[in-house]
């Protein structure tokens, strides 16, 4: 086991470094910050002074390993448009785009499980079939139409609910809050669902297709010989031995959710890490996208290595796999 | 008996002041950069934090500049001059306003590091003689000093001591200012609090030193980037004002009945700029440089037709011009104003008599992300050229990606927007576009464009200090500019502001500031 941890989290460290180098390469070529940084006024002088005072006159390999070097301890740099720290800016954004991801996680399990079961259920019926095809719909609507959509209905037409921010939130300790107002909760309404509408046809459509799956095994049949009501067989028997799929998935799609919360977070004006990201990509803050895509790529190695170790804990064969041909010394 | 009710007058208007505080919504289409007016020399943020902050003579609503922390001024040389400062006013924390402070501010503003030090660029020094008088020096004569202290925001030094902020926030040492997040100015509102890109709050000064145009108690600024999140937040309420309407939802703002639309042309005026060095870039003429005939820029010039361009890629709204700079910017002159006739038959028969029958082609560098519009013009100028029998290449992509390119010269034609802010002077675009590349001159003469006769025209307005005569220098210097047609200019580009019928009145002048201490509310 702890070879197996040890070359988990090796794979992890290298899949960082990666991203590091495409980060800071990307970024690298993307512009230059000074002519948008200083204005009209600005002399020749003044230009070259800030290009010096920024690193961006040293040579590539040199401005990569300070970056590195830096972005180990968790610094990032000072942000080249407002001057502030940048793994501060991104930690005070933080608690907006994981409450959003969290409250579209719960509403994509509340509504995705439940309408997932019924359509496997009553596959036939009139509304499974009305859902199955409007969870396509659902799929392939992009976010940011949806998102528009919502807004012009129950912000402009009924005046329901706010189109932009995030409401009155309460601050505890470094982490703000949205969900102890009435406002933030508000709020929170339609950014959450845009958002979730594409993992609620996800989470639907898996448990679907597993429930179908289960229901044609034996033991479902010798639940139902037992005589066991239908709600036992579905949901005792069949639906449980469907969730594991259903959580890893999950698990997996909050790093997507996270990364593409930026699309719904710009059309709400949400003050998330993806409208600090949008920023910074018009600003050309180099500091601050870089330090956002590594953010954002390090919860995804996190939570992949993760749902790696606790299955290689759960089934010991994935274990065995990965070390074949390696000696086994215990 | 008619005391008593006068009390009882005063009392109820007290009542109601307290009941309702004016609260003016407003959504901007992006955020301020800081809370430091020094740490970023950006025209918008300045704007904003113009509300906080004041200088020691400020624009009136048309753009002409008056006393505000200064009471009067002189030049005692040509080099020196002396301002009296007004008593009695206090920063937000209650310190009195004194010549330390400005003394302490302009050290600040022009030391090495500050990202604002061009903004004040002929700084030498500057000396107390008591408290309400200093005396401030400049390197040379300097006729623009009072249009560029209108940008220079007194900070209270005894602040700046306590909080460690003396000098500018240095993100090469990364030195995070306490300034960043936090004010303390003279002007009309203070800052109650801020959250960056969710909302910052201001509140009235009640001690402000000037006697308040406005009626607003509260002012709430969030900034809103999407244009149609921007646009539905107007039409539902939740914003009372926006200095970014976007052009194409006019037409369904002013449709509401609760909602206006104040539209006008801004300061910057847009041209083509020509690259004018010995080759060109992309092009199938590959041993000279067509653009440095002047009949080939004239044919350029007559081929475009600016009514359809106007009605067309801009929707009607920005004003067509022949000039290089707007008419509120001193250096503006009439006659310079009318442009060639739009003559297709005309270009192509220069292009023949310059050798080019069959055209040649070029490439035009535009930016998505610029200019009012930029995509729209530039693609209907680009098929007005191809009319004429030429073969323009269009590069369009993002402002970060085109600026490197510009910078270097790597282009063949560009589109070009000057506002001459913060100076508003036509001074502006002479030294920094026009101007040949030397010393501090020409940081923006990108193409090669330069010209003898107008360098010195340039080099003699500099240091002019009578007015009058500065001017007609200036004006001088844009007639060899038109005369030569070293650019082709288009228009001045729309700007438009929207507001719910809660705003009873405000002014719109066309630097584009918003001034909400002129806005008066229902």
């Amino acid at each position: 086991m702890p070879a197996f941890l040890l070359k988990r989290l090796l794979n992890a460290a290298g899949v960082m470094l990666a991203v590091a180098f495409l980060a800071f390469l990307i970024f690298r070529f993307v512009g230059d910050p000074v002519e948008l940084m200083l204005n009209e006024q600005a002399s020749q002088q003044q230009r070259d002074e800030l290009r010096v005072r920024l690193g961006l006159d040293k040579g590539f390999v040199l401005q990569y390993a300070t970056f590195v070097s830096n972005a180990v301890r968790g610094d990032f740099g000072i942000s080249y448009r407002n001057q502030q720290d940048v793994f501060t800016l991104i930690s005070e954004r933080f608690p907006a785009t994981f409450e959003l991801v969290l409250v579209a996680t719960f509403l994509s399990l509340a509504v995705g499980v439940p309408l997932g079961v019924y359509t496997a259920i009553r596959r036939d019926s009139f509304l499974a079939k009305t859902l199955q095809f409007v969870s396509v719909l659902g799929v392939s609507l992009p976010s940011f139409a949806l998102g528009i959509l919502f807004i012009l209905i129950f912000s402009v037409t009924l005046q329901w609910l706010p189109a932009f921010g995030r409401g009155e939130v309460v601050q505890i300790g470094w982490w703000s809050t949205g969900l102890l107002t009435a406002s933030g909760r508000k709020a929170l309404i339609l950014p959450s669902i845009t958002l979730s509408l594409f993992q609620i046809t996800l989470v639907m459509r898996l448990v679907r297709a597993e429930m179908l799956e289960t229901m044609r095994t034996d033991f479902i049949r010798f639940a139902r010989a037992r005589g066991l009501p239908s709600r036992a067989v579905h949901f005792g028997h069949a639906l449980r031995n469907c969730l594991m799929p259903v959580i890893t998935v999950t698990g997996l799609q909050i790093g997507n959710l996270i990364a593409f919360a930026l699309v719904t977070e710009t059309v709400f004006q949400w003050p998330g890490m993806g409208m600090l990201f949008v920023q910074a990509v018009t600003f050309v803050d180099i500091p601050v996208m870089a330090a956002y895509l590594i953010v954002v790529s390090f919860i995804f190695v996190t939570l992949n290595t993760l749902v790696d170790l606790t299955y290689a804990w759960v089934d010991p064969r994935l274990r065995e796999d990965a070390l074949t041909g390696g000696a086994n010394a215990r | 008996m008619k005391k008593a009710w006068l009390l009882a007058a005063v009392a109820a208007f007290a009542l109601t002041g307290a009941a309702e505080a004016k609260t003016l919504k407003w959504g901007a289409s992006r955020e301020i950069a800081s809370l430091d007016p020094y740490s970023y020399g950006e025209t918008f943020t300045l704007a904003v934090l113009n509300h906080v902050y004041e200088g020691l003579v400020r624009y009136t609503g048309d753009l002409k500049i008056e006393p505000a922390l200064a009471e009067s001024w002189e030049t005692v040389s040509p080099t020196v001059w002396r301002f009296k400062l007004r008593q009695g006013v206090k920063f937000h924390n209650g310190n009195p306003f004194t010549a330390d402070d400005v003394i302490a501010s302009l050290a600040r503003v022009t030391h090495d590091t500050s990202p604002l030090k061009g903004n004040l660029p002929a700084y030498k020094s500057s000396k107390k003689i008591d408290d309400y008088t200093i005396e401030l020096e400049v390197n040379g004569p300097y006729p623009l000093l009072l249009n560029d202290l209108t940008n220079i925001f007194i900070f209270d030094k005894e602040w700046m001591e306590a909080n460690n902020s003396l000098l500018p926030t240095d993100s090469g040492k990364g030195v995070k200012g306490y300034a960043t997040d936090n004010a303390n100015g003279t002007g009309p509102f203070k800052v109650e609090s801020r959250r960056a890109d969710s909302k910052t709050v201001f509140v009235k000064n009640a001690g402000w030193w000037d006697k308040p145009k406005h009626n607003i108690d509260v002012i709430e600024f969030s900034p809103i980037t999407s244009s149609s999140t921007r646009v539905a937040a107007m039409l539902s309420g939740e914003i009372d004002y926006t200095n970014v309407a976007p052009l194409q939802d006019l037409p369904r703002l002013s449709a509401s009945p609760d909602v206006k639309v104040l539209q006008t042309n801004e300061l910057r005026s847009v041209f083509f700029a020509l690259n004018l060095g010995d080759k060109l870039i992309e092009s199938d003429v590959k041993d000279k440089n067509p653009f440095k005939d002047i009949r080939v820029r004239e044919a350029l010039y007559r081929a475009i037709d600016i009514d359809a361009v106007q009605k067309r890629a801009m929707r009607g709204l920005s004003r067509n011009t022949g000039a290089l700079v707007a008419p509120a910017i001193p250096g503006y002159e009439p006659s310079q104003d009318e442009r060639l006739p739009f003559d297709l038959n005309g270009a192509k028969k220069l292009l023949a008599d310059a050798g080019y029958p069959n055209g040649f082609s070029f490439q035009i560098n535009c930016q998505s992300d610029s200019l009012v519009n930029e995509e729209e013009f530039c693609q209907a100028v680009a098929a007005m050229w191809s009319r004429a029998g030429l073969k323009p290449n269009l590069s369009m992509a993002p402002r970060s990606q085109q600026t490197p390119k510009r910078v270097k010269g790597e282009f063949d034609v560009i589109s070009f927007g000057w506002a001459n802010e913060p100076m508003i002077d036509a001074y502006s675009l002479l030294v920094q576009v026009l101007r040949s590349k030397s010393g501090t001159g020409g940081v923006f003469n990108w193409g090669n464009w330069g010209d003898p006769r107008i360098d010195a025209l340039i080099d003699k307005a500099g240091v002019e200090l009578d007015t009058p005569k500065r001017i007609e220098m200036m004006k001088e210097a844009l007639k060899i500019a038109k005369k030569e047609q070293l650019f082709i200019p288009l228009h001045q580009q729309p700007m438009a502001w929207a507001m719910r019928s809660t705003v009873v009145s405000t002014v719109q002048a066309s630097d584009n500031k918003p001034r909400l201490w002129l806005t008066v509310m229902k």
